[in-house]
């Protein structure tokens, strides 16, 4: 952590977004967390992501769990609504308000202990029923609050700081959210905004369930040798699939590589993802294919990243419950207590 | 490109833009921290030090440090060190014990000083310690030069100047004759001095030779030996309506005194533009605030007269046309002319160095605008023993130039007198010192203040304007001087970063306020200078670029506007980044020992 807030003087040549902010006005209270933290790198990202897409703080909800990686809300968009829930309920806290108004941004930031531990149950019905999101778990496979201990998502095999090996089989957050339906579904690096920020920015515009599994050094406790989540190991065996360059409203003109190399992929709200192909052969809107692409892969020891399942069709829960159009408290009284008559009605029907 | 070698003085010297800019060196940011801390005679012997006269130059300096300050360049506006300076002056409470001790021995040398100006005393000031006998000739009554004579003493009172000359002059081994003005160099050599120093001024004030000059001559007058006459207190009076012709700083010591001489309508007209007028900014703005409106585009072509007494000045309108080379041509705006009226005038269209006094024939050659052939860096004439120094050297200059050429001429001095070789010079020393003292604290407040500049509290104008010898600033109190202190952003507290321990974590760049770091892959600078966080676009700062990392890329640094807030090196996980103060030791003659 660090004890001065960080100085408001920003470069002179920062340039204003659309909505008349500066990236810095996207920031939060400086952080806490140790130095050289990954989660850091990822509240960069979304600072910087928010400012590209010319998000209004105020349209945005970023909701938590507990762990390293739930403090960090407060280190970014600090003039959004925030929630720090309960360990492992972020989800169903943001699925209930979501349901009450879905016309905010929601963001759930989570760590692999919150997520893939104590809140597993809550992630996977949170994905299942597609509630419009983007989940960031920002993972570092180990519980750095409680000084180290391997995480569900710590690799069997690997080693701890003070040496001990890992006997339990991790959970693959990634292969888990396809199974369960996550309409886009990525993994990134901490180390690597260029591929990072595009993400993020794809996940918010992406209207339904979006999840990124991004792998996060923790440097006190899990950046050594022996690891398979630290700085080095993860720059050694990081296969990009794809590198997304550009999210536009509209079909871009392709000018920077050889024909055959991009994909498009025009969402429903008719944004299109334009990404750069690493992997010949990857097709990130067949959901079957990545799964058994990440099977394989991870079987050679390979950490794939990129924009890995798309659905460009996606639904949402509110689509699939029919609820109203709009978020409830801008519901008048005659709209929530409709009366006998409209009981009535109702009970008539299931007669 | 190449990773920056920043071994040697000159890397983190030049990242200290107002140390950098400042020609006698002086450490700023040092002697900021100093009256952050009140402690001011430290911050004032720092001062002394470099610049010989911290009271004087504290309220007179032409300030080359501002413009360069890092700050003017992440806000409004720059510290205002010059008057930071006059902060440590003001409130130290006794120097005396701290000043250099002299030794008792004389060396037996003997060296005569032409002129008791700021390069004078300065050469005396370094040598005086090392046992030297130093003969100080001035023409006038009182010793000082320049600044007891053409700095008007509502802007430096006398006892600032009697104080800081007094501290050279009272010097063991130091002679003044006052009174005496050197009418022959051959003359002087032939009394068998072991050096001569030529620190005399530019003493001669431009005339302007218009139609009606001669007529006139009982109420046109020659700006700085007005300004002189005023200053020994031969002249108290001006009449009501002045225009005073000329730009420069001198110029505006022109009207500003006349203003308190019952000058009641007092203007100020320049050939050029406003903003091409050679007085410092600040000057123009204080004069504009006593009423003194300064006309421009506008060139005298006669004094008018009636009955053998000035009437007014007439003025051709012009503009300014830029040939293809840029240079700047008044041209005949086809206006008609203007006429002021007015009852005096003071010419201050600037002034030269003359040197009647040097015979031609004693082998100290003089150049083709018959100024003598001066080394700039040892100072030295072409003859061997004479050096010299201040407005005489190269031309009209400001005080803190007089010191910077000073020090230098002391170390030729002080070398040639002990048979070395001039061109010799010792390089000067410097270290980088890690200012870390625990996980998140450093020796130096980094907690960076967002004040803007604090404006210096000036005495009431109507009783400013009584008296031109009340002195018209007041200077920042211990509060404001603090306060002011605290806008400093301690470029000498160096971002240094070790290439061999970064593990590339990005925490850096994540944190740093200005955009500053970024890690990308090698490229010529001009095209690393556009690929960075924020585009490095001065090109007068330096890049500082590693060698490569593991990955592949390398670190790049721009230093233009780091507020060197330390953040860098407190988000860092393996003290790659590190705080280091970086200080520079010039080399001046006393520090030099016995035997150069």
């Amino acid at each position: 952590m660090t004890y001065i807030a960080k100085p408001k003087l920003h470069h002179p040549a920062l340039a204003p977004n659309a909505l008349g902010f500066l990236r810095r006005d996207y920031e939060g209270s400086v952080s806490t967390l140790c130095a050289g933290c990954g989660h850091d790198s990822i509240s960069s990202a979304i600072i910087q992501a928010a400012y590209e897409l010319d998000l209004p703080p105020h349209r945005v909800a970023k909701l938590s769990g507990i762990g390293c990686s739930s403090k960090t809300p407060d280190y970014f968009l600090g003039n959004s609504h925030g929630f720090n829930t309960v360990h492992g309920r972020m989800p169903s806290v943001l699925t209930g308000a979501n349901l009450a108004n879905r016309e905010l941004i929601y963001l759930g930031v989570s760590g692999d202990g919150d997520s893939a531990s104590i809140g597993l149950g809550q992630f996977a019905h949170a994905i299942r029923r597609g509630v419009n999101m983007t989940y960031i778990v920002e993972n570092n496979g180990v519980y750095g609050l409680t000084k180290g201990q391997f995480s569900a998502t710590s690799d069997r095999g690997s080693k701890s700081k003070r040496g001990v090996v890992n006997h339990d089989s991790a959970i693959d957050m990634v292969s888990l959210a396809l199974q369960l339906g996550a309409t886009f579904v990525g993994r990134s690096f901490s180390g690597d905004k260029a591929q990072l920020v595009p993400l993020i920015k794809a996940a918010i515009r992406h209207p339904g369930p979006a999840f990124i599994d991004t792998l996060s050094p923790c440097v006190q406790f899990n950046n050594h040798a022996g690891s398979t989540k630290s700085y080095d190991y993860v720059r050694e065996h990081n296969e990009a699939v794809n590198r997304l360059d550009v999210i536009a409203d509209r079909k871009p003109i392709e000018v920077d590589y050889e024909p055959g190399t991009t994909i498009s992929v025009t969402q429903h709200d008719g944004s299109v993802l334009s990404l750069h192909k690493l992997s010949e052969h990857y097709d990130p809107t067949d959901r079957i294919a990545a799964l058994s692409y990440l099977a394989e892969r991870q079987a050679a020891g390979e950490i794939v990243t990129g924009l890995l399942y798309v659905n460009p069709e996606p639904g949402d829960l509110h689509g699939a419950l029919g609820t109203t159009d709009r978020p409830l408290n801008s519901l008048s009284d005659a709209e929530l207590v409709p009366g006998q008559s409209a009981l009535d009605q109702i009970n008539a029907g299931l007669r | 490109m190449q990773p920056t070698r920043t071994e040697g003085p000159d890397y983190y010297h030049k990242v200290v833009d107002c140390q950098w800019a400042c020609p006698a060196h002086t450490p700023v940011p040092e002697y900021i921290r100093l009256i952050a801390d009140g402690r001011y005679d430290d911050a004032y012997m720092i001062n002394w030090k470099s610049n010989v006269f911290p009271g004087v130059l504290g309220r007179t300096c032409d300030r080359p440090c501002e413009p360069a300050c890092r700050r003017g360049r992440v806000e409004d506006e720059p510290v205002a060190i010059c008057r930071l300076k006059r902060v440590a002056a003001d409130n130290k409470v006794d120097v005396m014990p701290l000043m250099p001790p002299v030794v008792a021995k004389r060396n037996g040398k003997r060296v005569a000083l032409i002129g008791s100006g700021p390069a004078s005393l300065t050469v005396a000031r370094d040598l005086a310690p090392l046992g030297y006998e130093l003969v100080l000739f001035d023409g006038e009554p009182r010793s000082g030069g320049m600044i007891r004579s053409q700095i008007p003493r509502f802007r430096l009172p006398e006892e600032v100047i009697d104080e800081e000359v007094g501290y050279v002059t009272r010097l063991p081994g130091v002679e003044l004759r006052l009174g005496q003005r050197i009418d022959s160099l051959k003359a002087l050599l032939a009394e068998g001095y072991d050096a001569v120093f030529v620190g005399s001024g530019a003493p001669r004030g431009r005339d302007l030779d218009i139609p009606g000059r001669k007529e006139t001559a009982a109420n046109v007058h020659i700006g700085i030996d007005w300004l002189s006459s005023v200053s020994f207190g031969h002249i108290e009076k001006i009449g009501r309506r002045v225009i005073v012709l000329g730009g420069g700083n001198t110029a505006m010591d022109c009207c500003r005194t006349s203003r308190r001489l019952g000058g009641e309508e007092v203007k100020v007209v320049v050939r050029s533009g406003f903003e091409e007028m050679k007085a410092s900014p600040w000057e123009k703005e204080d004069a504009i605030h006593e009423d003194i409106p300064i006309l421009n585009f506008r060139v005298p072509k006669a004094f008018t007269h009636e009955n053998g007494r000035l009437t007014g000045v007439t003025f051709e309108i012009v503009r300014a046309e830029y040939d293809e080379k840029g240079r700047r041509n008044l041209v005949s705006s086809g206006e008609p002319d203007e006429h002021h009226e007015c009852d005096d005038v003071l010419v201050a269209v600037g002034q030269e160095n003359a040197f009647p006094w040097i015979e031609r024939d004693i082998g100290l050659d003089f150049d083709r605008w018959d100024m003598p052939e001066v080394n700039p860096i040892t100072f030295e004439a072409t003859r061997k023993g004479v050096f010299f120094g201040g407005d005489a050297a190269f031309g009209p200059k400001n005080i803190i130039w007089a010191v910077a050429h000073g020090h230098d001429a002391a170390v030729s001095i002080h070398r040639h007198c002990m048979g070395e070789d001039v061109h010799d010079r010792p390089p000067p020393g410097f270290s980088l010192v890690s200012q870390k003292m625990g996980i998140h604290e450093w020796s130096y407040d980094n907690d960076i203040s967002l004040d803007y500049r604090h404006r210096v509290p000036m005495l009431d104008k109507a009783a400013a304007l009584k008296n031109v010898r009340v002195e018209v600033e007041l200077g920042f109190d211990t509060r404001l001087g603090l306060a002011e202190a605290q806008r400093c952003l301690n470029c000498d507290v160096q971002t240094v970063f070790a290439d061999d321990l970064c593990i590339e974590c990005d925490a850096c760049v994540d944190i740093c306020p200005v955009d500053c770091i970024t890690f990308t892959d090698d490229g010529e600078e001009p095209d690393l200078r556009q690929r960075l966080m924020a585009p490095a676009l001065n090109l007068d700062q330096d890049l500082l670029v590693s060698g490569g990392l593991p990955t592949g890329r390398v670190m790049v640094k721009d230093e233009d506007v780091c507020l060197h807030c330390g953040l860098c090196a407190e988000r860092c996980p393996t003290g790659a980044w590190d705080m280091q103060r970086f200080t520079l030791e010039m080399t001046h003659a006393d520090q030099m020992g016995g035997a150069a």
